[in-house]
C-alpha cells in the first residue's frame, strides 16, 4: 500500500531535486533530532483493500443488528427512504468542505438554506443555523445564547434527557455558570417548583417535549412562567413529533433545539447525528455557527452565501458567540432530503403511526401486567412501565431477537415505538410479557 | 436555480409508509394548528433537484482543493463502504455491551492507534470536531488545575497566528486569552512567551507546524518554558498531517492533543461536517476525560460515544496505509507543498521563504500595492479553472495571505497544472489588473453581495 500517494518513488525523487532538497529527511530539518522518531510506530502493517474489507466486515458482523427495536431514549429508528442515501452519497456533497467560496459552492449553500427553512417551519421560529454537533450540544449552546451579565443561571428540568443535562453541565463548567435542576413530579416537570426557582438571575429555562420519559409537558404554562420572570424559554424537541404537536413558536419559545437524527439518519451507534437550532428573529444574531443567507451576485442572480459571520470564531476569536467551525452539514442535508421525500403528509404519517403504535404497545403491555408508570400522563411515542419482572422481560425479548425498552432502574423500562414496528411485532412483545408475568 | 419549495405542488409526493395497522391515536394535548410548509415533491423531482445542486458544488473527489489548514486529501471509497455496513449503521447506541463487541473493538483499537500516533496515553473519541476537541482538552486542563487547588491559573496563551477556534475555545472553557506576537520567522517569540507565563498561566495552545506552515524549531524550549511555569501544553492537531509518523506531539512536550479525523485521517468533510475531533492526553489527565463515568470526569461533551461512523472511516484508513504509510503520507504532503512553493516563489512572494511543512503562505501585498490586485481577486480567478482556491486572509499576521495545502494525494501533474494556472493569473494581473476584479466569469453565479446579505439577512425561504 502506498498511503494513497500517486507519485512514484522516481517522481518523488525528481520533485525533491527540483525543489532543492537532497532527501525527505532534509524536508524535516527544523524538527529537533532528539525527538525525531527513529523507527516505525507501533501500528499494524498496511493491508490490501481486500484484507481491510474482510476485517471491517468481521467487526461489523460481531454486532447484533436487531430487526425489532423498541428502544429510543435519544436515538430513534424510523424508516429512511432509499433516496436519502442515494442523494447524500453524491461525492460532490460528501467531499466538499465548508462553502467558503460561494461561487463554486451554491449546491451546498442552497441545501443549507433549504434545511434552515425546514427547521424554521418545523419549530415555528424565524431563524435557524446550519447545524451543530448534536441535540445535546444544541441545548447547551442555546443556554449560552440566553446568558448575559445579569442573568447567568440556567434552570433545567429533571425530566430532560440525562445525556443533555450532562452536556449542559459540561458547557456550564466551562463558562463557570450555574445549572439548577427543577424536580419532576410523576414523569413531568414540577411547574410549582419551577415557579419558585425563577428569579432575577435566571437566564433561561430548558425543557424537553416530549420529555425523556416520553411524557407531554405543559410547555405553554412553563414558557409563560419563564417569560413572566424575565427569563428566556428553550425547548428541546423531537422533530418528528413536530408534525403533530404544538410547535415551539406556537407556545412562545425563544429558542428551539433538538437532534435531527429521527429525520433520516441511521442509529449508527450514536453518531454522526445533527443538532438543529432555531430562534426568534430577535435572537438570530446570537445563534452559534454557520448561517446561510440569500443575496444576489453581480449579475443580479439569486445566490446564497455564509452570512452574519461577525458572530464567528474566525472573525471575533475569543469574543465569538461559539467556537464552532466544522458542523454536521451532510447530516443536515440528510434531514432536508428526508423531509423533501416524505413531504408534510409523509412526516405526519411517521408521527401519527409512531404515536399510535406506542399507544397500542402500552395497552398491550398493560394488559400483560406491565403497568404504565406515570398514570394519567399523556405521551407521544415513548412511555415508562413499572414491574418487578422488568429484567426478566428484557432478557426474554433479547433471546427472541428483540431489543426491548431501556431499563431506567430495576423496575422501570422506557419503551419506544415508531412506524417501523408492526402490529405483529407488538403483539409478540405482549405475548412474551404475558408469559414473563405468569412465570 | 429553483428552491425545493418552488418545485412544490400541493398534493404531490411519494408515499413510503404502509397504512397504519393499529388504531390511530395521538396524545390528548395541544396539537399544532398550522402544518409545517415542507416541500411537496415527487421523488423524481427530489432526485433532479439534488443532482442540480451537486453540479454546483466542488468537492475534493471532483477536483484539486488546496485549501490551507483544511487538509483536503482524497477520501478513499473503501472508507465509505466500511461505514455503510449495517453492522455499524443499524446498531442502537444504548444496546447491551455484549451485542456491540465489534464496534467496541474498533473504537478501542482506534483509540490505541491515535494514542500511538500522538504519543499520548489515553484518548476519547467523543468530541465531534476539531474545535469541540479543543474545548474538551481545555476543560481537562481546567479540571486538572482545579484538582490541584490552582484556581488562579486562568490564562491561556495563544500565538497571534493561531486558528480562531483556539481563542474562542479558551473563552468557552472560561479562560482569559493572552495573545502573544510571533517573531519575524512566524514562530513563537520565546521572549514574549517567557514574559507571558507566570502563576496565572493555565496553559499554551499551539499548532506545530504552525499556521504559516513552519515547524517551530524551538518547540522543546517552548513546551519547557510553559511547564516550568506550571502550565500545560495543548497541541492543536489541525496540522498533524505534516508530521505524523515523523515526530509525536507527546515527544515534543505536549500534554493534551486533538486530532481531526476529517483532515489527517481522510474522512470526508461533508460540506462542513460531520468531522470528528478525538482528544488524547497524558496519564495524569486521563481521569478527567469525558464519557468515562469517572467521578472526576468533566462530563459529556455530546451524547453517546462520538461520531462513530467517522471513526469507522478513520480506522479503515489507518489499516489501509499501515505503520509505513503514516510517515509516507506526511512526507509526501510536505514534498508536494515544497514543490509548489519553489515553483511559485519567484512571482508570488512567500511570507516566510524557507522550507515549509505541508502548506505554505504567500503574501500578495506587493501585487496588491502595485497593481491593485488582491488575494481575493487571485482566488476568484482560480475558480474559473476548476480549482478550489487556497485559504484567503489567514493567518491574520500575513497581509493579503493565500495559504496553499496541496496534500499528498495529488499527482505531480495536478501540482504542475495548478502552478501554471497561478502563473497565468499573475501574468493577467500584471497586464490587465482591472479585469481581475471581474473574476470569476464562468461559475454558476459570480461574485456575491455579501454586505447586503449581512445587512438585511434572509436566512429562510419566504413563502
Amino acid at each position: 500500500m502506498n498511503g494513497y500517494i500517486p507519485n512514484t518513488s522516481d517522481e518523488q525523487r525528481e520533485m525533491l531535486r527540483q525543489s532543492g532538497f537532497s532527501s525527505f529527511d532534509d524536508l524535516y530539518r527544523d524538527v529537533p533530532e532528539s525527538v525525531r522518531l527513529k523507527g516505525l510506530l507501533d501500528l499494524p502493517e498496511a493491508m490490501s483493500e481486500l484484507e481491510v474489507r474482510r476485517e471491517l466486515e468481521r467487526l461489523a458482523s460481531e454486532n447484533t443488528v436487531y430487526k425489532h427495536i423498541f428502544r429510543g431514549a435519544g436515538a430513534y429508528r424510523h424508516y429512511i427512504p432509499a433516496i436519502v442515501d442515494e442523494v447524500t452519497g453524491k461525492e460532490e456533497f460528501r467531499t466538499a468542505y465548508t462553502p467558503y467560496q460561494a461561487e463554486i459552492s451554491q449546491g451546498v449553500l442552497q441545501s443549507i438554506f433549504e434545511y434552515q427553512t425546514d427547521i424554521c417551519e418545523l419549530t415555528g421560529l424565524e431563524a435557524a443555523n446550519a447545524s451543530v454537533y448534536d441535540g445535546a450540544c444544541a441545548a447547551a449552546e442555546a443556554c449560552e445564547m440566553c446568558r448575559d451579565r445579569k442573568r447567568s443561571r440556567v434552570l433545567v428540568s429533571s425530566a430532560v434527557d440525562p445525556k443533555i443535562i450532562s452536556v449542559v453541565r459540561t458547557y456550564s463548567f466551562g463558562r463557570d455558570t450555574e445549572v439548577t435542576l427543577i424536580p419532576e413530579k410523576d414523569g413531568a416537570t414540577d411547574l410549582e417548583a419551577l415557579k419558585e426557582a425563577l428569579s432575577e438571575d435566571v437566564a433561561c429555562v430548558l425543557m424537553q417535549q416530549p420529555n425523556f420519559y416520553g411524557s407531554i409537558e405543559d410547555m405553554q404554562a412553563a414558557c409563560t412562567l419563564a417569560h413572566e420572570a424575565g427569563a428566556k424559554f428553550v425547548a428541546s424537541v423531537n422533530p418528528v413529533s413536530l408534525a403533530v404537536l404544538q410547535s415551539p413558536g406556537e407556545y412562545g419559545a425563544d429558542v428551539a433545539v433538538g437532534d435531527g437524527q429521527p429525520l433520516g439518519i441511521p442509529l449508527s451507534w450514536g453518531g454522526p447525528y445533527v443538532g438543529f437550532m432555531a430562534a426568534s428573529e430577535k435572537m438570530m444574531r446570537k445563534l452559534p455557527g454557520r448561517i446561510v443567507g440569500q443575496t444576489k451576485d453581480c449579475d443580479g442572480r439569486r445566490a446564497f452565501v455564509l452570512t452574519l459571520q461577525a458572530r464567528e470564531q474566525h472573525i471575533r476569536r475569543e469574543k465569538a458567540s461559539s467556537n464552532i467551525c466544522s458542523n454536521e452539514a451532510l447530516c443536515a442535508m440528510r434531514t432536508a432530503v428526508y423531509l423533501a421525500a416524505m413531504g408534510p403528509e409523509g412526516l405526519r404519517q411517521a408521527a401519527l403511526q409512531s404515536s399510535s403504535k406506542a399507544h397500542y404497545l402500552q395497552e398491550q403491555l398493560e394488559a400483560a401486567g406491565f403497568k404504565k408508570a406515570f398514570e394519567g400522563r399523556e405521551f407521544f411515542h415513548e412511555f415508562v412501565t413499572e414491574s418487578d419482572r422488568s429484567a426478566e422481560l428484557l432478557a426474554a425479548l433479547k433471546s427472541d431477537g428483540i431489543l426491548g425498552g431501556l431499563p431506567l432502574d430495576e423496575r422501570r423500562i422506557l419503551w419506544c415505538a415508531t412506524e417501523m414496528n408492526t402490529r405483529d411485532e407488538i403483539e409478540k412483545v405482549a405475548a412474551i410479557a404475558k408469559e414473563v408475568s405468569r412465570s | 436555480m429553483k428552491l425545493i419549495f418552488e418545485r412544490s405542488r400541493e398534493g404531490r409526493g411519494t408515499a413510503y409508509l404502509p397504512a397504519c395497522d393499529v388504531p390511530e391515536k395521538l396524545p390528548a394535548c395541544p396539537l399544532r394548528e398550522k402544518a409545517p410548509r415542507l416541500a411537496e415533491v415527487p421523488e423524481t423531482e427530489v432526485d433532479r433537484h439534488y443532482s442540480e445542486l451537486a453540479s454546483q458544488t466542488h468537492g475534493v473527489n471532483k477536483g484539486f482543493y488546496p485549501l490551507g489548514s483544511c487538509t483536503m486529501k482524497y477520501n478513499p471509497a473503501i472508507n465509505e463502504y466500511a461505514a455503510s455496513l449495517p453492522g455499524f449503521t443499524d446498531i442502537h447506541p444504548l444496546q447491551d455491551e455484549d451485542t456491540v463487541k465489534g464496534a467496541a473493538e474498533l473504537a478501542e483499537r482506534l483509540e490505541k492507534y491515535l494514542a500511538e500516533i500522538t504519543g499520548m496515553d489515553a484518548v476519547t473519541l467523543q468530541p465531534a470536531a476539531g474545535a469541540h476537541g479543543e474545548f474538551t482538552g481545555l476543560l481537562l486542563i481546567k479540571a486538572y488545575h482545579r484538582s490541584c487547588g490552582n484556581t488562579q491559573r486562568r490564562k491561556i496563551i495563544v500565538p497571534d497566528s493561531a486558528h480562531g477556534t483556539n481563542p474562542a475555545s479558551a473563552a468557552m472553557a472560561g479562560f482569559e486569552v493572552v495573545s502573544i506576537a510571533s517573531d519575524e520567522h512566524g514562530c513563537v517569540d520565546l521572549d514574549a512567551l517567557r514574559a507571558a507565563v507566570g502563576e496565572d498561566t493555565a496553559g499554551l495552545m499551539l499548532t506545530n507546524p504552525n499556521t504559516v506552515g513552519l515547524f517551530d524549531p524551538n518547540i522543546l524550549e517552548i513546551t519547557s518554558i510553559v511547564h516550568e511555569a506550571g502550565g500545560l501544553c495543548y497541541y492543536d492537531g489541525a496540522n498533524l498531517n505534516a508530521v505524523m509518523g515523523i515526530v509525536r506531539p507527546g515527544d515534543m512536550g505536549f500534554d493534551v492533543v486533538h486530532v481531526n479525523l476529517h483532515k489527517t485521517f481522510s474522512t470526508p468533510h461533508g460540506g462542513g461536517g460531520p468531522g470528528s475531533g478525538p482528544v488524547g492526553c497524558r496519564q495524569f489527565l486521563a481521569r478527567f476525560l469525558p464519557h468515562t463515568g469517572s467521578a472526576e470526569s468533566i462530563g459529556d461533551v455530546r451524547s453517546f460515544m462520538g461520531n462513530f461512523l467517522v471513526a469507522v472511516k478513520a480506522f479503515t484508513y489507518i489499516l489501509s496505509i499501515g505503520a509505513e504509510g503514516v510517515p509516507l503520507a506526511a512526507s509526501n504532503a510536505v514534498l508536494n507543498a515544497n514543490y509548489m512553493r519553489v515553483k511559485l516563489a519567484d512571482i508570488y512572494p512567500m511570507a516566510y521563504d524557507t522550507v515549509c511543512m505541508h502548506e505554505f503562505v504567500m503574501s500578495l501585498e506587493k501585487l496588491h500595492h502595485e497593481y491593485g490586485v488582491s488575494a481575493l481577486d487571485v482566488a476568484k480567478a482560480m475558480l474559473d479553472h476548476g480549482i478550489h482556491p487556497p485559504t484567503m486572509y489567514f493567518p491574520l499576521i500575513v497581509h493579503e495571505a493565500l495559504m496553499v495545502e496541496p496534500t499528498e494525494t495529488e499527482t505531480k501533474e495536478t501540482l504542475d497544472e495548478a502552478v501554471e494556472i497561478l502563473r497565468g493569473i499573475y501574468d493577467a494581473a500584471v497586464s490587465d489588473p482591472a479585469s481581475m476584479h471581474e473574476m470569476p466569469l464562468n461559475t454558476s453565479v459570480r461574485r456575491l453581495d455579501e454586505v447586503g446579505a449581512a445587512r438585511n439577512p434572509v436566512v429562510r425561504y419566504q413563502f
